[in-house]
């Protein structure tokens, strides 16, 4: 009974059409291109159902499209006008580098919810008797929060232009000042992903994810300088990721970044350490996401 | 008798303290349909759930359209369609992006997948729900959209778990009409049930199970045959230690009692005036009677033979209970009673 490469196919004489279906391949072993060409396939149908989704769950959309620009207008003009930066500037400047990441860092929670609730209805269960690639669960799933990402910064950046925003660096430093902060939520999102495959549904993944991310945003220099935090929460803030990611936005844009003021080296080097966090999450999480995975599915 | 396309020795589940599934061997004839009938936790999920790769056995083997299903599970999830108790349906999907989309997961290409997808909705009555969102569906809509999608690569092996519950009887005979089509045309189903009628109806053998353990197998004829021709049922206003002995005389196999001694059943050879000696023998006993029936054997009457308890009843000894041996029928079942004639 045991099959080699050329096993003989199961299906039973002028069977039905799977057996001919030059779509799929009963006999010998696909090579190494084929089945990762295969496991990209997955990834982008899984993609596109996620980002349908999206679509579709007006929770989802509003994250990514609606709290930007609400964010965006309530931080701008309710701190806009009582806030001196330490070493000057426009607040609004100053802002939009914390608003991108704020943002990127909470649509990430989207993974954990999308996942929870994929575990709870039957879909995951079809996924686990079709002959796709299990991994592309998981990376289908980031990959589609990465898109929505690159989307939410896209209009955090377009409100900042029309309330007075001006990066001072031109296309090619906001590109490269998003793409620091879309890698992090990147990253972020596989820490997510644990969330969502650990909580029992998509409410308690929710409640969670909040809990953790909003001091993750606030305490840090999303929004205010952290010169003038008390010492606790300054040295929080200071090595906090979304600090790092705020400031490499800020040098990257051209746009007032007080923290360069300071003297640590967290301060000094917030392009290295927005980096240096975002890989050491996804080497961290990446591994736990999909061990928690195959457990509940594999049961 | 062609090859075996499911075939499973010794299946073995455990989920912490609880034994899901206890050795289970199971043989399905390539082209046939085999019906595995048992109450709500009997472990009839659980073994469909190791024989379609989704849970792994803590022991024994079992094979799949020739493949192992421990060491070739991606193998063997090329050959099998799956139709779950729960519809496994993307619900934020419409019904033709759901079965692009597991056509696409199966490997098709995205036009063969939409050709298949515009063909099964044709074929299941949905192809003007096509473009709806699968929330919007009905119960019934949506288990035929479930089937539908385990029949996008026109798999051999076809699993369908309880595919009927919780169905009206219209959905039901539709599903019926569906599943004989499908074995007309070559494949191999493995049906599990908690109808007796829907076993009955279309499985070519049919296995029992209950508590985890196959306790009976055979064809649906044999299985009735195994508790005689026509079955006496007497209800009792109360129970009657007299009512056994009143009537073992007319039976012609052993008369088992039920529900607390309320209910007694016993094999019986029909002739005139069968049910006033019945009645006249409990009267004389001093047995008040409520009802009497006579009747031909139905799958409920073999489980309730083969386990002492009326199908879907839970079991009374729980987890201490000595396991259900799978000799004579109902020879452990804690509060059955046996007189011979």
């Amino acid at each position: 009974m045991t099959v080699t490469t050329t096993a003989p196919d199961p299906v039973r004489p002028g069977g039905p059409a799977a057996a001919t279906d030059p779509g799929t391949d009963h006999a010998g072993e696909p090579g190494r291109v084929r089945r990762a060409a295969e496991w990209l396939r997955d990834v982008v149908v899984l993609t596109r159902r996620n980002l349908l989704h999206v679509r579709r769950e007006p929770m989802q959309m509003s994250d990514a499209t609606v709290q930007p620009v609400l964010f965006t207008a309530l931080f701008v003009y309710l701190l806009g006008g009582s806030m001196a930066l330490p070493g000057g500037g426009s607040y609004t400047d100053f802002a939009i580098g914390g608003l991108v990441t704020m943002n990127l860092t909470t649509a990430a929670l989207g993974t954990s919810v999308g996942l929870s609730s994929d575990l709870e209805t039957g879909v995951i269960d079809r996924f686990r008797t079709l002959p796709m690639a299990r991994s592309a669960i998981l990376a289908g799933r980031t990959l589609a929060d990465l898109l929505a990402s690159a989307l939410c910064a896209t209009i955090v950046v377009l409100t900042g232009l029309a309330v007075g925003w001006r990066p001072d660096n031109g296309v090619a430093g906001v590109v490269a000042g998003l793409a620091v902060a879309v890698l992090f939520a990147y990253a972020f999102s596989w820490f997510c992903a644990i969330l969502g495959l650990t909580s029992r549904d998509p409410e308690s993944a929710q409640g969670l994810g909040m809990v953790i991310v909003f001091p993750l945003a606030f305490v840090s220099s999303c929004f205010v300088p952290t010169q003038g935090l008390p010492t606790v929460l300054r040295v929080i803030a200071e090595w906090n990721p979304t600090s790092a990611v705020a400031a490499s936005c800020r040098e990257l844009f051209g746009n007032p970044n007080p923290a360069a003021l300071t003297d640590t080296f967290a301060a000094r080097h917030p392009l290295f350490l927005a980096l240096a966090w975002s890989v050491a999450i996804v080497a961290v999480c990446a591994p736990i996401a999909s061990r928690l995975q195959r457990r509940r599915i594999t049961e | 008798m062609p090859d075996p396309m499911i075939e499973a020795h010794g299946l073995h589940k455990r989920y912490g303290d609880h034994v899901a599934v206890r050795d289970v061997s199971l043989v399905v004839p390539a082209g046939h349909i085999v019906g595995v009938l048992g109450p709500n936790g009997a472990g009839k999920s659980t073994t469909v759930r190791m024989l379609t790769t989704m849970t792994r056995p803590d022991a024994g083997r079992g094979h799949v359209g020739g493949y192992d299903i421990v060491a070739e599970p991606a193998r063997v999830r090329r050959v099998i369609g799956v139709t779950g108790q729960d519809a496994s349906l993307d619900v934020l999907l419409t019904g033709t992006q759901n079965l692009v989309m597991i056509g696409e997961l199966s490997r098709l290409s995205r036009r063969r997948a939409r050709a298949r997808a515009a063909e099964l909705l044709e074929r299941f009555d949905l192809a003007d729900a096509g473009d709806r969102l699968v929330k919007t569906y009905s119960g019934g809509m949506r288990r035929r959209l479930d089937l539908a999608a385990s029949l996008v690569t026109r798999p051999p092996v076809l699993f369908l778990d309880e595919p009927t519950t919780g169905l009206d009887p219209t959905s039901r005979q539709q599903m019926w009409d569906v599943i004989r089509e499908l074995v007309a045309d070559g494949t191999t189903v493995l049906l599990t049930t908690q109808y007796l009628e829907e076993a009955d109806a279309l499985a070519d053998s049919i296995s029992v199970i209950d508590r985890g353990e196959v306790i009976a197998e055979g064809t649906a004829r044999e299985l009735k045959a195994r508790i005689g021709g026509e079955q006496l049922t007497v209800t009792l206003t109360a129970a009657h230690q007299g009512a056994v002995f009143a009537l073992a005389p007319l039976a012609t196999g052993p008369v088992q009692v039920a529900d607390g001694g309320r209910r007694l059943t016993a094999p019986v050879e029909a002739r005139n005036g069968l049910a006033t000696a019945a009645i006249r023998a409990l009267d004389a006993a001093g047995v008040d009677v409520d009802d009497v029936e006579i009747h031909r054997p139905t799958l409920d009457d073999v489980f309730f033979a083969l386990t002492g308890r009326p199908a879907g009843a839970r079991g009374t000894g729980g987890p201490a209970a000595p396991p259900a041996s799978s000799g004579s029928p109902g020879s452990s079942a804690p509060e059955l009673l046996e007189v011979r004639p």
